[in-house]
Parts: C-alpha cells; sequence; structure tokens
C-alpha cells in the first residue's frame, strides 16, 4: 500500500504521469518536498486544490494522507 | 425522474435525450433546453474535456439538485461529455423542466454558468502547434457570480 497522488489537467503534462505512489504518510510539507520546479509552482498556486479520497479540502495545507489513499491535485478547471 | 445526470465519454444526440425527458414530466409548463458543441473557431482542430472519476460526476448530480431545489423544477437533465470531441460534436445539454417558463429558463442558465466554470473537467483545445490547455476567462467567473447574490 502507498499513497496515490493523481495529477490532473495541466499538473499531469507538467508531472510528466498521470499518477503517481509515494510512500505514507503524506502531509502538505512532504507533498512539496516532493514535486519540482513548474509542477511544484502549479501545486502550491492558489486555486489548485487537493482531495483526498474524493473530498476536496478547504485548506489544502492540511493535507494529512495515509498508505491507501488516493490525493488529487487539481488545478482551475474549465468545462462546457 | 426529476434528475438525470450522466457524464458519456462517446458522442450523443441531444434529441434522443431531450424527449424521454420532456415526456417523464406531464403536466409541465415549460422545458428549456440548451446545448453547447464544439465551436468552429479557426485553428482549433480539436478538444477534449478531462475529468476526475471521484468528483465529476457527483459534482453534477449536486448541481442538478441545487438547481432543482433553487427554481423548484419537475426535473433536470445534465448531459455532459468527456474525451476527444470534434467541430460540430455536442459538448452538452441542460434541459429544464418546470410549471413555468421563468424557472426552466434561469435554471439552464444557473446550470451552464456552473459547468462552465464551476465543474470537475478540463479543457485544453489541439492547434497546429499541439494542445493547449484552457482556463475560464474572465467572463465567466463573472458569469458564476451573478447567481451568488
Amino acid at each position: 500500500m502507498a499513497v496515490t497522488l493523481v495529477f490532473l489537467g495541466k499538473l499531469a503534462d507538467l508531472a510528466g504521469v498521470s499518477d503517481k505512489q509515494l510512500e505514507g504518510p503524506l502531509d502538505w510539507q512532504g507533498l512539496c518536498d516532493e514535486l519540482q520546479g513548474p509542477l511544484a509552482d502549479a501545486v502550491k498556486q492558489d486555486r489548485t486544490r487537493i482531495a483526498v479520497n474524493g473530498q476536496v479540502l478547504a485548506d489544502k495545507t492540511s493535507l494529512s494522507a495515509v498508505d491507501g489513499d488516493e490525493v488529487a491535485l487539481l488545478p482551475p478547471v474549465s468545462g462546457g | 425522474m426529476a434528475r438525470d445526470v450522466r457524464l458519456l465519454t462517446q458522442p450523443f444526440n441531444p434529441g434522443q435525450f431531450v424527449g424521454p425527458f420532456t415526456n417523464a414530466h406531464p403536466g409541465l409548463g415549460g422545458v428549456c433546453t440548451f446545448v453547447g458543441e464544439v465551436r468552429g473557431d479557426s485553428g482549433v482542430e480539436a478538444l477534449e474535456l478531462l475529468h476526475y472519476e471521484r468528483l465529476t460526476l457527483p459534482g453534477m448530480e449536486k448541481l442538478a439538485d441545487s438547481a432543482i431545489e433553487r427554481f423548484d423544477l419537475m426535473g433536470m437533465l445534465i448531459v455532459h461529455r468527456s474525451g476527444v470531441m470534434h467541430v460540430g460534436e455536442p459538448i452538452v445539454l441542460v434541459s429544464a423542466a418546470a410549471k413555468h417558463r421563468r424557472e426552466a429558463i434561469e435554471a439552464v442558465d444557473f446550470a451552464m454558468d456552473h459547468l462552465k466554470s464551476d465543474s470537475w473537467f478540463w479543457k485544453r483545445e489541439k492547434r497546429a502547434d499541439g494542445w493547449h490547455w484552457i482556463e475560464p476567462r474572465e467572463q465567466d467567473h463573472d458569469d458564476l457570480a451573478r447567481w451568488a447574490q
């Protein structure tokens, strides 16, 4: 078991993959340490949100994921 | 059939959904339907919408529920595409059935504004030089803000 990071939208392009496994536990600082360059900048941007197991965090810096969790990184949306 | 919300990965024919939706609400006073298609902008070869399984459909269902409650609808239909689309293909269909016309019209406007800039989709366009991610325009945020009042 591990924490699964899912990259949505342009974050998948920046990461070069659509998902990635990390060893848990994972908090905001641990996530920031894991990401580099433009990907890290995009994830830290105000309008990028984080969801854990389908629940969007009100404050992404409160991230606290353990093995088995799915952590989705959600850049600004555009539909319709 | 108060709420019918679907996320499709293949092209669809809007008429196929609107007929049964209308028939499912006998006694309605009005049905308003909007269909959004891939615009024939110069240079755009294709459009791709991506979604996230855990959030996108549940979010659309919540949106339909809030429109039904806010506008006192008899029913709401939302069909949204995901995947690669070409010019002229439908992207989204929203239909509202109500006792009175204004509620139906406003509910569709409300749902579309939320689908454009407050739903879990990511859009990119393919041009001659490759794919480009599209973020909501300022106008989309202004359109959405109207409903907060």
